[in-house]
């Protein structure tokens, strides 16, 4: 490993650990009476892989699961936490809370919390792209789960995008799980890439743990859609290592496949390879991981402080 | 002024906008095919068949309309848009909203509905209350073909999006049309096409004219009778409508949509809360029933409130005529 590679793999580590911090804090907002969250812990990986092979230009969909993207682009924690009180200072000024929290100054641009939404709001968003709205060459990527494969919006989707050429990026995380049904419970075991293989969409499928795996599928796959306009579909198999949302104990999960994948968590993984390339000591480690915990500490106390929406905004815009 | 039917006035909406606005596209199941002159001026890149799957055609137009582009997209039948409710109700409606503002969703969709074709309650459903219910939308439903281009072109212009019914029974109607490319008719703002002084008949889309031939027979019988057409249902132009009631202390609606918690329920409760001290008798609708439509013309035809039905409902007041205010015992009284 270069010096330069181990360098970009401990800022997207530092980010991961940042993710992490968050996500933890967020349930445990959430244990003392914050509302729910849907947590991606286990998934980080994904979303740092792919957004790394993002530029400024592009433009990203997300959904109720978008913490992890959020900060993979350069979110303020801050900000990320004042949404979720509801506070004034949020991005969406408390507007959203959890769910569909968009930050269209970091190019998140539109985020549906009905699993599929972002599916059909994404084609259009590379329509503009390809008609000469938005900066030259820009592409969008859009990111949504096995669930949301499962929607019929999905297959609609593809098909545009094949149909019109549209330079939009699929990002799949399977992450096994549907809401509370495992999705080897309500598909066929390969089935995702297949369907999109079906609509003429050129796949990938890579270990969504491995975030150099994420990140070169990822860069290729950007490269591709610069080159051709075409659409492109990245499966990344990762795990939901929480349950759905808020305090889900995870009973209905099978221990052995849950054991399995806590010992595939994208953060060991990356700490190990790291130390392995002497990259990451344990000081260093330990300081790294103290450092995102104080950001997430600090950022909870900036949104604790944060004034509430006035009840008088309550109907303001709702019209343009 | 030119006279033209409705489908030719909406169509010259659309090619005067596009002419005006390069960010206004067109899309939808045989958008491309069923307007060939569009397709030839402004080309496949703004002018787009489809795939016949309403969920993305509206999603897609909602992305696009965040994005910098301003789609009006073809639906066809109003029941269609069933499949388009989640981009269109959860979407376009309210993620401006839940963003904080951060975005706006410039986009028109078209859909028919309305008796006339015998095409039965799978093509032929007066929905527009549930878009008026979903907070974000606009909903816009004429009656003329005048109204039809003037109100397509505003919704064209505007930053919200925007749900435009076309009553089937009414596209092949004739009017005179306006020539001017900047003409439009205002969103939000209801027509008086007949003043009147007893009563107040508020109505859009067909059963604008049937209001307008029970005012003509009601005439005769010395009965004067206001003509109200709402054309946008939302937003709702209350100020007419109260005026109205201010000066004729009578209220019917008609609409051929189902009377449950329709546009007529609202605006009988905008009477009973905002005008109660200027009525004189109870406000009665005269709507659609609670059925699907059925194909057969007999039975199609007996779900649409005819000229008869608001004459009998205006008489019903006891409105016996020749007068501005007093009348005989109404039939209301009689039978409470």
């Amino acid at each position: 490993m270069t010096e330069s590679q181990t360098q970009t793999l401990l800022r997207q580590f530092e980010t991961l650990l940042l993710i992490r911090a968050c996500e933890e804090q967020l349930v445990e907002l959430n244990r003392q009476g914050a509302p729910d969250t849907c947590s991606s812990i286990g998934q980080e990986a994904c979303a740092v892989g792919v957004i790394d092979a993002l530029e400024a230009r592009d433009r990203i969909l997300t959904n109720h699961r978008s913490a992890a993207h959020l900060i993979a682009r350069g979110a303020e924690p801050e900000r990320i936490f004042a949404e979720v009180l509801g506070r004034i200072d949020g991005y969406c000024g408390g507007r959203s809370g959890t769910l569909h929290i968009a930050a269209r100054e970091l190019g998140i641009v539109l985020t549906s919390t009905i699993v599929g939404g972002e599916l059909s709001l994404a084609p259009g968003v590379a329509l503009a792209q390809k008609m000469g709205h938005g900066d030259p060459g820009a592409i969008t990527a859009v990111f949504f789960g096995d669930g949301a494969a499962c929607e019929g919006i999905f297959h609609e989707a593809l098909n545009l995008a094949a149909l019109w050429q549209l330079p939009l990026l699929f990002v799949c995380e399977n992450n096994q799980w549907q809401a509370y049904v495992h999705r080897l419970e309500t598909m066929a075991d390969a089935a995702i890439t297949a369907w999109a293989e079906g609509h003429g969409i050129a796949t990938q499928s890579v270990d969504g743990n491995d975030i150099e795996a994420v990140h070169s599928a990822a860069k290729s796959a950007v490269a591709a859609i610069r080159a051709d306009g075409r659409p492109q579909f990245l499966e990344l198999r990762t795990y939901r290592l929480r349950g759905h949302s808020g305090q889900d104990d995870q009973a209905y999960v099978n221990a052995d496949e849950l054991r399995y994948w806590r010992s595939r968590d994208p953060l060991l993984l990356l700490r190990q390879r790291l130390s392995e390339a002497g990259g990451l000591d344990a000081h260093t480690f330990a300081a790294l991981q103290h450092d995102a915990h104080t950001r997430i500490e600090q950022a909870v106390a900036f949104a604790q402080a944060s004034p509430w929406p006035d009840a008088a905004s309550l109907t303001e815009q709702v019209y343009a | 002024m030119t006279r033209m039917t409705t489908e030719q006035a909406l169509t010259q909406a659309l090619h005067e906008e596009m002419r005006r606005d390069e960010r206004v596209l067109l899309m939808g199941e045989g958008a491309a095919t069923k307007r060939p002159a569009l397709a030839r001026e402004f080309g496949p890149a703004r002018v787009r068949n489809t795939p016949l799957a309403e969920a993305i055609i509206a999603g897609t137009a909602v992305g696009a309309a965040a994005s910098g582009l301003r789609p009006v997209i073809d639906l066809l039948f109003a029941p269609c848009l069933t499949y388009a409710m989640d981009a269109l109700v959860n979407s376009a409606g309210k993620l401006r909203y839940l963003s904080g503002g951060l975005c706006e969703f410039p986009l028109v969709t078209l859909a028919m509905t309305g008796s006339g074709w015998c095409v039965g309650g799978q093509h032929n459903h007066n929905l527009e209350a549930m878009f008026v219910h979903a907070p974000g939308l606009h909903v816009l439903m004429p009656s003329t073909a005048a109204d039809s281009k003037g109100l397509l072109k505003a919704a064209i212009r505007d930053e919200n999006p925007v749900l435009f019914f076309i009553d089937l029974g009414l596209l092949h109607q004739e009017g005179e049309v306006s020539d001017d490319p900047g003409d439009i008719v205002p969103i939000g703002k209801a027509a008086v096409p007949r003043h009147g002084r007893d009563v107040t008949l508020v109505s859009y889309a067909k059963t604008v004219p049937v209001c307008l031939q029970a005012a003509a027979e009601l005439e005769q019988r010395g009965v004067s009778a206001e003509v109200i057409d709402l054309r946008s249902l939302k937003p709702l132009d209350t100020t007419c409508v109260l005026d109205s009631i201010a000066r004729t202390g009578r209220l019917i609606i008609v609409h051929e949509a189902s009377g449950l918690c329709g546009i007529a329920a609202e605006l009988a409760a905008l009477a009973v809360t905002r005008a109660f001290d200027a009525l004189r008798a109870p406000v009665v609708r005269v709507t659609g029933p609670d059925a699907p439509a059925a194909s057969s013309w007999a039975l199609e035809q007996a779900a649409v409130p005819q000229a008869q039905q608001v004459v009998d409902a205006v008489l019903g007041l006891g409105l016996t005529g020749g007068h501005g205010g007093a009348a005989g015992e109404p039939a209301w009284r009689a039978r409470a």
